[in-house]
């Protein structure tokens, strides 16, 4: 029998190699000054995961249109930059909160479903906004989507260098703030309730849980992080375009977040650099060999390592006798 | 005169043709402990569902310590102290122990809107389902998943649950269904530990655990409350005894009754 | 019409492993596709008249399918909705990736054979032929599904293990060998409509993932478990379709997936729910 320790309300403790990861997306900047624009996306994809991480893997529910959320924080904050209010912080902030808005609307509706027909629903969502994006040209441009989205330096003191240098801190600061804010929300009493929502949401409502409103919560905080990497994504590239909308995109944070490992919190963290590491390498080789790599990775997961990467972490160093790792 | 802590009157329900509860007046006084029994489909499962309200009845009322809450949903009613515990166990099957009891704890006081401090932090749930291990003697398993302890454990953790909620009235589904003869006691004495100021209503399909636990047994077939009474004069009964099926439901009876 | 029908044969196969297997599958159009590809792929090189290449390729994947089912796809059967997309998502990207690998990444021209392309009078109207042959295949296929199903003895044990799967493997039935005939049948399906819809439905590596979201449609208005509800909803699918493209230009693709969503919340067990007991 495993004696698992409280893994639930241990949460809220602080793990040896957590800084590890923060310090290396640190040094990062400094040792490849070359690659910041790529890596801003990862930060920006790996932010998308932890959204959906909380969703999914705490709350357990599965959304396939999770890039609405990233969508309409997207547009949100290009179109605020179009507007005039160049401000960046405000910018994301109120990406966030427009996508937050978005899920408090159409939450208390759609949570009600479970599995299959929720995950239809969740479909047509995204589909319906892509298209509607699409046909929307006035307002999001269309194909051609909103090219243009400038912003006044950070804080008034850091410009936005072509070499995207203030991007990356701008959005790996993002990522801790969001980061420790989720890992609080997941460690407190509520966050517990989720879990207990993942695991038998009948038996919460006979403890007296309000299980939909818990969820409509965990579901538009998880939209509001979702909107607010949607708008550093618009932000950062200074562009915005419909793919924001896609099903891809979904799937994408999906898979990344697979990979790494849901609800540990940190997966995103892992499995967007290793996606978007596979993707970027791969495509140089050929465009659609990493698509074989993912596909294979995917299917492996499901049938060998529930866990992701960080699964097979501890695993291994269960193996070897140690203590888990975070 | 102090209202029972439990009263239905003239329960009735019905799923189409099938009649499952018929005029079923009942009370349960404050610390009572009283029996259901009846044969396989008499309907005392679905009684349990009507009084906890997971189901609405057709007619009749039910009241809590005096208030009326035939109206009142499931999540109300368990606020108010109205728990219960079910046949099949229905737990967090990831959830250790100790957060199974602090989910319910947490719920129970109202914690659960809490999102800012930690749950680890949080000491006195943590306490309170801590005490609730140690009277049901789950202490040492508190680590262990759901899905690795042995079933009689889980039948402890539901009742461990269900006292988390701090009831006033708990209705036990069957509690010690399932479990093997010799892991029993440990489910009885768990049950004799309760506190006494809580109204119990137990469905057993078990003569000895109804005579130990039960000062008052309620006879229910067909949805119809045959008979109440004490444990020794309902097993006297001939007409009780006529309702289990032949001479084996008979012959139990008669050696029961005789005290062996 | 002929759109719908197209549809409907795709959604039927889907309707067969979702409905009655109760795995989500989203690699159902990743089948479709690969019939597609085997057919038009077969066509030009070899010169096999259209309706060989169909036949070949309908058994080719629905072979295929049954390998692929016995390797991966037993493992969903019971298997968390999450592990079921993950792992059709995964099947699906490497489809794409084999199809891109070989046959290039953009859409394939299939030419009518000039057989079909001519048209046929039939008194009130002219059709083109290869519209006939569609709505005839679609019939046909339709009709026999219906028959094999509702009255044969291997419709009837499909019915009871998906019902059941312990009690019908008590009695005897082996489930397994059942559950793969029903996902080759699907399959197979899938990959007639590919096929026979080359023209209709343009043949690209993406296909897989581009026409997941209308079959998904169709199969989840149909309650995900009713031919009969499927055919219904694949033809008015395909109807509505047509004609809000048609008429409503802007907002044609709309209508189907606004219809979903609040069919979908008002209604979840589908359009035509049979009254299930449980």
């Amino acid at each position: 029998m495993t004696d698992a320790r409280s893994a639930v309300l241990q949460r809220h403790r602080l793990r040896l190699l957590e800084p590890a990861w923060w310090l290396m997306a640190l040094a990062f900047f400094f040792v490849f000054p070359d690659y910041l624009a790529v890596a801003t996306s990862v930060l920006v994809m790996a932010l998308f995961a932890l959204s959906l991480d909380l969703l999914l893997g705490f709350a357990g529910v599965l959304s396939l249109g999770h890039a609405v959320s990233f969508g309409i924080g997207a547009y949100s904050a290009a179109l605020i930059s179009l507007a005039g209010w160049k401000e960046a912080v405000t910018g994301a902030l109120a990406g966030g909160a427009a996508s937050g808005v978005f899920a408090l609307v159409i939450g208390p509706l759609i949570l009600r479903l479970t599995g299959l027909s929720f995950i239809m629903v969740t479909l047509g969502i995204g589909v319906i906004l892509y298209e509607a994006a699409n046909k929307t040209v006035w307002l999001t441009g269309g194909d051609n989507g909103l090219p243009g989205v400038t912003l006044e330096p950070l804080l008034g003191l850091f410009r936005w260098s072509v070499l995207g240098q203030t991007s990356y801190l701008y959005v790996l600061c993002w990522l801790l703030l969001l980061f420790y804010l989720t890992r609080r929300i997941v460690a407190s009493p509520f966050g517990v309730a989720l879990q207990g929502i993942r695991e038998n949401p009948d038996r919460m409502r006979l403890l007296g849980a309000p299980v939909l409103r818990h969820l409509v919560v965990a579901y538009a905080i998880s939209s509001a992080v979702a909107g607010i990497a949607g708008a550093l994504s618009a932000q950062t590239n200074a562009f915005v375009g419909l793919e924001v909308l896609s099903l891809n995109t979904s799937i994408d944070g999906l898979v990344m977040l697979v990979l790494g490992g849901i609800g540990r919190l940190s997966g995103g963290l892992i499995g967007a650099p290793v996606y978007m590491f596979v993707q970027h390498f791969a495509q140089q080789w050929n465009p659609y060999y990493w698509m074989f790599l993912i596909g294979g990775l995917l299917i492996l997961i499901v049938r060998f390592s529930r866990g992701g990467l960080l699964g097979l972490v501890d695993d291994l160093a269960r193996r070897f006798g140690r203590r888990r790792t975070p | 005169m102090i209202a029972p802590a439990l009263e239905a009157t003239g329960l009735c329900k019905s799923f189409g043709a099938l009649t499952v509860t018929d005029d079923v007046t009942l009370r349960l006084n404050v610390g009572s402990r009283t029996a259901l029994i009846g044969p396989n489909g008499a309907g005392k499962t679905s009684l349990v569902g009507l009084l906890s309200g997971t189901i609405r009845p057709d007619a009749g009322q039910i009241s809590l310590f005096g208030r009326d809450i035939t109206r009142e949903g499931l999540a109300f009613r368990v606020k108010q102290g109205l728990v219960r515990t079910f046949q099949v166990s229905s737990l967090f099957a990831k959830l250790t122990v100790l957060e199974n009891i602090f989910l319910a704890a947490s719920e129970n006081a109202g914690a659960s809107s809490d999102m800012w401090r930690a749950a680890g932090r949080r000491r006195a749930l943590i306490e309170r389902a801590e005490g609730i291990m140690e009277r049901l003697h789950l202490t040492d398993r508190r680590h262990h998943r759901v899905s690795e302890i042995p079933y009689g454990v889980q039948r402890l953790l539901e009742i461990a649950i269900a006292l988390a909620l701090e009831p006033k009235v708990l209705l036990l589904d069957e509690p010690a269904a399932g479990i093997p003869a010799d892991e029993v006691g440990v489910l009885l004495d768990a049950v004799d530990s309760l506190p006494p100021q809580i109204a119990i209503l137990m469905i057993e399909h078990d003569m000895h655990v109804v005579r130990r636990f039960a000062t008052e047994v309620h006879v229910l077939v067909h949805g119809r409350i045959l008979m109440t009474g004490q444990p020794a004069d309902v097993m006297a009964s001939p007409d009780v005894r006529a309702v289990y099926l032949g001479d084996s439901g008979r012959s139990r009876f008669a050696s029961e009754a005789r005290g062996a | 019409m002929s759109y719908g029908l197209l549809l409907c044969i795709i959604s039927i196969g889907l309707v067969v492993t979702m409905g009655l297997m109760r795995v989500v599958n989203l690699a159902h159009g990743a089948f479709a596709a690969i019939g597609g590809y085997l057919a038009v792929g077969l066509l030009a090189p070899l010169g096999l008249p259209f309706g060989l290449a169909i036949v070949v390729a309908v058994v080719a994947v629905a072979a295929f399918s049954v390998a692929v089912e016995r390797l991966l796809y037993v493992h969903l059967y019971g298997a968390s909705e999450l592990d079921q997309v993950l792992m059709t998502v995964g099947i699906n990207f490497l489809v794409v990736a084999g199809l891109t690998l070989a046959f290039g990444p953009n859409v394939l021209p299939t030419r009518l054979p000039p057989s079909l392309a001519s048209s046929v009078d039939l008194g009130f109207r002219s059709f083109e032929t290869y519209r006939l042959v569609v709505f005839a295949v679609g019939i046909v296929v339709i009709g026999g599904l219906w028959l094999a199903f509702e009255r044969t003895n291997l419709g009837a044990q499909l019915r009871a293990a998906v019902d059941n799967r312990t009690m019908t493997q008590a009695i005897g039935i082996d489930v397994p060998r059942l559950f793969s005939i029903a996902f080759a049948t699907g399959s197979g399906l899938a990959a007639l409509g590919g096929a026979l819809g080359a023209p209709l439905l343009p043949l690209e590596p993406l296909y897989p993932f581009k026409y997941l979201i209308l079959v998904l449609v169709i199969v989840a208005l149909s309650g995900f478990g009713s031919i009969r509800a499927t055919v219904f909803v694949a033809i008015f699918v395909g109807i509505i379709d047509t004609a809000a493209r048609y008429f409503l230009p802007d907002t044609g693709a709309f209508a189907i997936y606004v219809l979903l969503i609040i069919l979908m919340v008002l209604r979840p067990d589908g359009l035509l729910a049979p009254r299930r007991s449980t």
